[in-house]
C-alpha cells in the first residue's frame, strides 16, 4: 500500500492521514473483503456499501464539512483510493471513485448553491449514487466527437443520445451527463447536466459484460427527448468540454493511485508465495532470477508511487500539473499490468486457475491503460506539454 | 466503528504553502540552481566538445574555480570551510554539473566532491580534515577514492591490497583500477587489507598523498568518459603513518558501505539530469531533421516514444527524491538508494541509445555529440554498484 513499513511518509501526507489509513484498511478488512467473492459473482456490491460509507465519512474526504464532507486534501483521497485496493475486487474502489472523485467534483466546483444541496450533499452521504456520462458508443478518447444533444425547449432542454461505459450506471439515481449544446462552437459547444434517473426518457438500455472489474456494474444508457429544467445545467453553458478536462485530471490522479496500492498488495503476496513455494528442493524465491524480478517489481512500483504523490503534492502546491499527471497514469498503467502479470507467471499453473486471487488482479489491472484516457492518448497529452528544453516539473 | 474523523482539521491545507518542492526544495536552493546552471553553461558545456577531442580537461583550473564558487562545500559546515551543512543544496549541486555534456567532467567533480575528500569530511578526525579536506573544498587540491582492484569490483570483500603494521605506521602493497581522478590526484583515499584472512571485516581505509615514495599512477582508456582521468594507483610499499588512518582498524567495510550509499544517490541525482539534457538533444534534433517533407519530431512514434522518455524520467526523478528526502532525514534509505542507482542509470542508457537512434546515421558519427552521450552513459549500470548488484541488495531486503 501506499505505506511502506520502515519507510518514510511522503510530504503529502501526515500521522492524521495514516490514522485515516488505518481506519478504513480495518473497515475494508472487516467488511468488504470477506464479500469480494460474492459481489464479483454478482456483477455489482450492494448499495447499502456506499450508504456504509457515507456514514463513516469516506465518500467526501476532499469536500468541506458544510456539504458533509472532510475538509481533507489529495492525501486523503489517495489514502482511500489505496486502502480500497483492499477489497481484492476492483470494481468496489473504482465505483467509489467514480462517486466521490469523478462524478463529483464538478458538481462542487461548477454546481449552485442549490446543485450542491441536491445532489452533492446526498452523493456524501451515500444516499444517491451517482455516475457520470461521457463516452459514447461512437466517442470514447476523442471526447469532442460525442453526439449526444441537449436542446434548449421553452424554459428547459431535451437531451437525446447513448452513454456507454458507464460505472454505476445500472444502479444510480443520478447522473452527470456530458452533452453538445451547440454543434457550430466546436470546443465551445459542450455542456453538463445532472439529470435524475428517473426522469422520462432516461433508461438503462443494456448492462455490460466485462473482462474484469466484474463487482462494478456498468451501463449504456438511452436517452430519448430526456426533458429537463433549466436547472438541470451544470456550470456555464458551452464551458462542459473544459468541465471534464480538468474532471478528467483528479480521475487520473485517483485512478493511478489505488491501481498502483492493488499491484503492490499483488507482489506482497506474491512475495509471500515465493518464499514458501518449494521447487528443485527450495523456496522459488531463493532463486536469483526471482529475486532480481522482485526487486525490478518493487522499484518500478515505487517510481510509480513516489510520481504519483509527487504530482498530487505539486497540484496542492497551487501548480495545475496535467502533464505530470498524464505521466503519472501513463508511467502507473504500465508498471501496475507489467507487475501484475509478473504475479501470475510467479504462481506458474495456479495464478492461471480461476480459484487464486491473481487472475482476477490481472483482468482489473488491464482497465488502467483504457480507462479514464488510454495510454495513448496520454502520450499525445504529453507529448503536446513537452516542448524541447521545457520541462515544468524539471527543478 | 467511528466515524473516520475529520482529516482536515488536523493536518489543514494550508499547510501546503510551507512544503518546498518535491519536499526537498527552498528559494534559496533555487537560487543555488540557477547560479550553478549558468555556470556550467558558459564555463563547461561550451567546451566538453574540445575536451573530448584532446582527451582530457583543464581538471586543476576547473576544479579551482569550482571551489571558489563553493561547489564542494555544500556538506559541510563553517568549521570545515563549507557553507552547509546543507545535503539538499549538495544534491543540486549534483544536478546541475551533470548538465556539462561531458561524462568525465561530470565523474571528476563529482569524485572530488562525493568520493575521496567526502571520506575525509565524514569519518576522518578534526586534524585530518583540516588537513585534506579542506583545500579540497577550496579546490586546491584533488582527491580520490582507491577502493576498486584489477581483481576486485562489486565484491569489495575480494580485495587484496595489504596494509602491514610497522610500529608505529603502515605499509600500503597493492593495485587499484578503475579511479576515477586517479592518474592526476593529489591524494586517494585507499582500502587495504589489515586482516587478509577477515573478508569484509579485514579492511582499513587509509589517506595517501600522491607525492609519497612508492606511489605511482597511470591513466587507463576508457571507452566513454573521455575527459575523465580514470587510473590506476600502484602501491609499492607506501608507508604511512597511523595518522592516515581513516575510521577504526579493520572497520573500512562499513564506511566504504556507508558513503556508497551517498555515491549511488549522487550517481542518480545525476543520471536524471544526464537523461532530461540528452532527450533535449533529441527532441531539438528531431525538429531540426526533416524526412518525407516534415520534421521528424512530427512523427506520431517519435512523439509517443519522447513522450514515453519523458514519463520515465519524471518517474525517476521522483524516485530518486524519496531517496534524497529519506537521506536527508537521517533514514536507512539503503533499499531506496539502490533502486534509484540502477533505474535511473538504466533509464539515462536507454534514453541515449533511443537518442542515438533519432539521429540515424549522424547518430554514428562522431561529429555529433550524441554518440559521446551514448559512450558516456554507458558507466551508469556499472560504475559505484552495478545494477545487478543494486537488484541484490534490493531483494536481499526483501527476504529473498
Amino acid at each position: 500500500m501506499g505505506y511502506i513499513p520502515g519507510a518514510m511518509l511522503h510530504p503529502l501526507f501526515t500521522p492524521a492521514h495514516e490514522e485515516l489509513r488505518a481506519t478504513i484498511r480495518r473497515f475494508v478488512e472487516s467488511e468488504l473483503a470477506p464479500h469480494a467473492n460474492d459481489w464479483e459473482g454478482e456483477g455489482h456490491f450492494p448499495d447499502r456499501v456506499f450508504r456504509r460509507m457515507g456514514d463513516l465519512g469516506m465518500l467526501g474526504v476532499r469536500y468541506p464539512a458544510e456539504y458533509g464532507g472532510q475538509d481533507g486534501d489529495w492525501g486523503h483521497a489517495i489514502v482511500v483510493a489505496e486502502e480500497l485496493a483492499g477489497v481484492g475486487s476492483g470494481g468496489v474502489g473504482m465505483a467509489v471513485a467514480v462517486q466521490s472523485e469523478m462524478a463529483t467534483p464538478p458538481i462542487h466546483r461548477y454546481g449552485t448553491e442549490d446543485q450542491k444541496r441536491r445532489y452533492l450533499v446526498p452523493a456524501i452521504k451515500g444516499d444517491r449514487i451517482v455516475c457520470l456520462g461521457i463516452t459514447e458508443p461512437n466517442a470514447g478518447s476523442d471526447v469532442a466527437n460525442i453526439e449526444t444533444t441537449a436542446v434548449r425547449d421553452g424554459d428547459g432542454w431535451v437531451i437525446n443520445g447513448r452513454k456507454i461505459f458507464i460505472t454505476n450506471g445500472v444502479r444510480a439515481d443520478f447522473c452527470v451527463l456530458v452533452t453538445r449544446t451547440d454543434k457550430a462552437r466546436g470546443y465551445d459547444g459542450f455542456s453538463l447536466f445532472l439529470v435524475d434517473a428517473d426522469t422520462p426518457g432516461y433508461s438503462v438500455s443494456r448492462k455490460l459484460e466485462k473482462l474484469g472489474m466484474r463487482s462494478s456494474d456498468t451501463a449504456e444508457l438511452a436517452l430519448d427527448d430526456v426533458r429537463v429544467p433549466e436547472d438541470a445545467l451544470l456550470g456555464a453553458e458551452g464551458k462542459g468540454f473544459y468541465q471534464i478536462m480538468w474532471e478528467l485530471q483528479g480521475e487520473r490522479l485517483i485512478g493511478v493511485a489505488g491501481s498502483v496500492a492493488g499491484a503492490q498488495l499483488a507482489m506482497d503476496r506474491t512475495l509471500a508465495f515465493a518464499k514458501e513455494r518449494h521447487a528443485f528442493g527450495r523456496p522459488i524465491g531463493s532463486f536469483q532470477v526471482l529475486r532480481h524480478r522482485f526487486a525490478e517489481m518493487a522499484t518500478s512500483l515505487e517510481a510509480a508511487r513516489q510520481l504519483t504523490y509527487d504530482t498530487a503534492l505539486a497540484w496542492e502546491r497551487g501548480e495545475y500539473p496535467v502533464k505530470q499527471i498524464s505521466m503519472a497514469k501513463l508511467y502507473g498503467g504500465v508498471v501496475v499490468n507489467r507487475v501484475i502479470d509478473e504475479c501470475l507467471q510467479i504462481h506458474g499453473g495456479m495464478g492461471y486457475s480461476t480459484e487464486l486471487w491473481v487472475e482476477r488482479a490481472w483482468r482489473d489491472a488491464r482497465l488502467l491503460r483504457i480507462g479514464g484516457g488510454t495510454d495513448e492518448i496520454m502520450r499525445e497529452v504529453i507529448s503536446k506539454t513537452m516542448a524541447p528544453g521545457g520541462s515544468p516539473f524539471a527543478p | 466503528m467511528s466515524t473516520a474523523s475529520a482529516p482536515g482539521a488536523a493536518a489543514g491545507r494550508s499547510r501546503f504553502a510551507t512544503i518546498p518542492r518535491f519536499g526537498l526544495f527552498t528559494e534559496d536552493h533555487d537560487a543555488l540552481r540557477s547560479t550553478v546552471r549558468d555556470w556550467v553553461a558558459r564555463e563547461l558545456a561550451p567546451h566538453a566538445e574540445e575536451w573530448e577531442r584532446s582527451g582530457g580537461f583543464p581538471v586543476r583550473s576547473v576544479v579551482r574555480e569550482a571551489g571558489s564558487l563553493g561547489l564542494f562545500g555544500a556538506k559541510y559546515g563553517e568549521a570545515d570551510g563549507g557553507s552547509g551543512p546543507d545535503v539538499v543544496a549538495d544534491a543540486v549541486i549534483t544536478e546541475e554539473l551533470a548538465r556539462c555534456g561531458s561524462g568525465g567532467v561530470v565523474a571528476a567533480l563529482g569524485a572530488h566532491k562525493d568520493l575521496g575528500p567526502y571520506y575525509v569530511g565524514r569519518f576522518g578526525t578534526d586534524e585530518q580534515r583540516g588537513r585534506w579536506l579542506a583545500p579540497a573544498i577550496r579546490g586546491e587540491r584533488i582527491g580520490a577514492l582507491a577502493v576498486t582492484e584489477p581483481g576486485a569490483g562489486s565484491d569489495v570483500g575480494g580485495i587484496s591490497t595489504q596494509a602491514e603494521r610497522h610500529d608505529d605506521a603502515w605499509r600500503l602493497t597493492g593495485e587499484k583500477a578503475f579511479v576515477t581522478n586517479g592518474s592526476i590526484a593529489d591524494f586517494a583515499v585507499v582500502a587495504a587489507k589489515t586482516d587478509p584472512d577477515a573478508g569484509n571485516r579485514g579492511i582499513t581505509l587509509f589517506v595517501v598523498d600522491a607525492t609519497i615514495e612508492g606511489y605511482s599512477a597511470s591513466r587507463v582508456s576508457t571507452v566513454g568518459w573521455r575527459t575523465s582521468y580514470t587510473g590506476e594507483i600502484h602501491l609499492d610499499g607506501v608507508r604511512v603513518g597511523d595518522d592516515a588512518r581513516i575510521g577504526g582498524v579493520n572497520e573500512g567495510f562499513a564506511l566504504i558501505m556507508r558513503n556508497f550509499q551517498w555515491e549511488r544517490l549522487a550517481m542518480a541525482l545525476a543520471a536524471v539530469s544526464g537523461a532530461e539534457e540528452t532527450l533535449r538533444l533529441a527532441m531539438a534534433y528531431a525538429d531540426d531533421r526533416t524526412a518525407f517533407g516534415r520534421p521528424v519530431s512530427k512523427f506520431q512514434v517519435w512523439r509517443h516514444r519522447f513522450a514515453d522518455m519523458g514519463t520515465e524520467i519524471e518517474a525517476a526523478r521522483s524516485l530518486t527524491y524519496h531517496a534524497l528526502r529519506m537521506t536527508v532525514a537521517g533514514e536507512d534509505a539503503t533499499r531506496e538508494v539502490s533502486m534509484a542507482k540502477w533505474y535511473t542509470n538504466e533509464l539515462a542508457w536507454r534514453v541515449a541509445d533511443e537518442a542515438l537512434q533519432v539521429h540515424g546515421g549522424y547518430g554514428y558519427m562522431m561529429e555529433f555529440p550524441v554518440q559521446r552521450a551514448w559512450r558516456d552513459a554507458r558507466l551508469g549500470p556499472i560504475g559505484g554498484g552495478t545494477t545487478e548488484i543494486m537488484k541484490e541488495v534490493i531483494g536481499r531486503l526483501m527476504g529473498l
